[in-house]
């Protein structure tokens, strides 16, 4: 235990407004101490814990926000004994959380898992991980747990090397099934035909650590914080600051006072959402309350909760064009309109900040950005095209000076670069 | 007809457009996605299975029509029987697992004119 203990992540934790749910410990949870919290608690009945998690709202803390009930419901009323997935292929970069439960308190996720395949019926479960340290703390932790009454689920640790993609519900499919961890296109979707073809639940680790959340405070406890879109809290993993910090946080609150509980000053530019995925946003996000509803109707996400804050120093168009090009790199090389698009978009992002961008450029962006929605089989092109669209709807102002190459943080410009075949006309180049 | 375009082996051959242009559109690069969704039409269904017949890289698949299934999965099959009781003891035999692979297989009395 001493060395997975010693494994610590190179973050501050904490809790921001809000009583710790998740976050409750400074080093690896034993089994004793879990069970001594009250963990593991007696199951009497499955149907109404699934009423409880209803009534509380609790949304999927993976990406999409989807209700985890309704999830739940469908799967188990699918066509054969479903599987259960915990997904803990935290494959965007600016995220840490699902590491951190899974170094941190293995048994909490465990209990959720149980709580979850109660509530579905299955009796087949898989942990989807791919961060060795995290697989290594919940091989561990399943040897730990009381023996008894678990033999009835079959649980079995599956790695997988990280990549971004890696942790797209049809790549775990794919990848527990024997094959790549590549993204596969729908439908049918996992809940449908997923692992061995039978429907299967693929929940994100940190979704499964709020069941036993649910089941100890019950609908009414775990609504007291959050917002009724949004029940409960979250983990946010906060970059861009001092040091990287991961807080657990209620939903509404508002990133001026994280950022003032963390001791974070100075002016901020805007914040990229979503990790990699949803788009920038500008320096309103400040006082927007962080719930689903409000980040979605600011034109982003709120996605796996990390974000990253732009301070005054930082241009929001060259981080677009990192995070484009990490698409551009990352991407399954699958389908088409992907890895293409984010390679045209990397490249117009590219261009804008080596002063070579013109005008045109810059409308092709504008369209690609909209018209290569949904293209893709899995949500790298889409997080792709939020990333350019929201560069360029929230920082006008930015995209206008680096056109004329006057951008005030970015490095002086360099000199133009000159294709070494041109050949000087008449009149000068 | 409900059918699948599978992007990720799809190679840009633009055949598909070729025979249903309502159905498949073309992005810049000549890849295709599903304009208006996986349900075609009846009247764009002799283009679309002319399309399927003709794609070089076998992207587009017929899904059917859904097939009725058996509903399995009970809630809690193994831990909520006795009342009260802690669910490290509740150890009652589970339920046995529906046959794998039966609900997969199609009715061989089903139409099967997109085999022909």
């Amino acid at each position: 235990m001493s060395t997975l203990a010693s494994r610590a992540l190179p973050v501050r934790t904490g809790a921001v407004g809000v009583e710790p749910r998740l976050l409750t410990v400074d080093e690896r949870e034993s089994v004793d101490d879990y069970l001594a919290g009250g963990g593991y608690r007696p199951l009497r009945n499955p149907e109404r814990l699934l009423e409880q998690v209803a009534a509380a709202g609790v949304r999927g803390r993976g990406g999409a926000a989807f209700p985890i009930a309704r999830k739940m419901v469908t799967v188990r009323s699918g066509s054969s004994a479903p599987v259960l997935v915990a997904n803990g292929e935290e494959g965007e970069p600016a995220s840490v959380k699902d590491k951190w439960l899974l170094r941190f308190r293995p048994h909490l996720v465990l209990d959720g898992l149980r709580l979850a395949a109660a509530m579905t019926g299955a009796q087949q479960a898989y942990m989807y991980v791919s961060d060795p340290v995290s697989a290594d703390s919940v091989e561990q932790a399943l040897t730990e747990f009381p023996a008894e009454g678990w033999n009835e689920i079959d649980i079995a640790v599956h790695r997988v090397a990280p990549t971004y993609v890696a942790g797209e519900e049809t790549a775990a499919v794919r990848s527990i099934g024997g094959g790549p961890a590549l993204p596969q296109d729908k439908p049918p979707r996992p809940f449908e035909v997923g692992v061995h073809g039978r429907p299967t639940q693929i929940s994100n680790v940190e979704t499964l650590a709020h069941l036993p959340v649910v089941q100890r405070l019950g609908a009414d406890g775990y609504r007291a914080a959050g917002t009724a879109d949004s029940s409960g809290t979250f983990l946010m993993t906060l970059t861009g600051v001092e040091h990287p910090q991961l807080l657990e946080v209620p939903f509404g609150i508002s990133l001026r006072e994280i950022l003032v509980a963390v001791g974070h000053s100075g002016d901020l530019r805007g914040a990229l959402m979503g990790g990699y995925f949803a788009g920038l946003l500008s320096g309103r996000v400040l006082d927007l309350p962080l719930d689903h509803g409000t980040i979605a109707g600011a034109g982003s996400g709120l996605g796996c909760g990390a974000v990253a804050v732009l301070d005054a120093g930082t241009c929001p168009v060259g981080v677009a064009a990192g995070v484009l090009s990490y698409f551009a790199r990352e991407n399954a090389g699958q389908c088409g309109s992907c890895f293409n698009g984010t390679a045209a978009m990397a490249a117009v992002l590219d261009a804008l900040c080596t002063g070579e961008a013109t005008g045109a450029d810059v409308q092709r962006l504008q369209r690609w950005s909209t018209v290569l929605r949904g293209r893709g089989a899995c949500g790298t092109l889409d997080g792709a095209t939020n990333i350019a669209a929201t560069v360029l709807r929230e920082f006008p102002a930015e995209i206008e000076e680096h056109l004329e190459s006057r951008c005030s943080s970015c490095p002086p410009p360099a000199v133009r670069r000159r294709p070494p075949y041109a050949v000087l006309t008449e009149g000068g180049a | 007809m409900r059918i699948k375009l599978d992007r990720t082996v799809c190679d840009g051959f633009g055949t598909c457009v070729v025979h249903a242009p309502d159905v498949f559109s073309l992005d810049d690069w000549g890849y295709p996605s599903l304009a208006a969704g996986n349900d075609i039409a009846a009247a764009d269904e002799a283009g679309v299975r002319r399309a399927l017949l003709d794609c070089p890289a076998h992207a587009i698949v017929d899904l059917g029509d859904p097939v009725p299934m058996p509903a399995g999965g009970e809630p809690g099959m193994a831990r909520n029987l006795g009342p009260d009781a802690p669910w490290t003891k509740a150890a009652n035999g589970a339920a046995a697992l529906p046959r794998l692979g039966s609900v997969l297989v199609r009715d061989p009395t089903a139409d099967t004119d997109d085999d022909s």
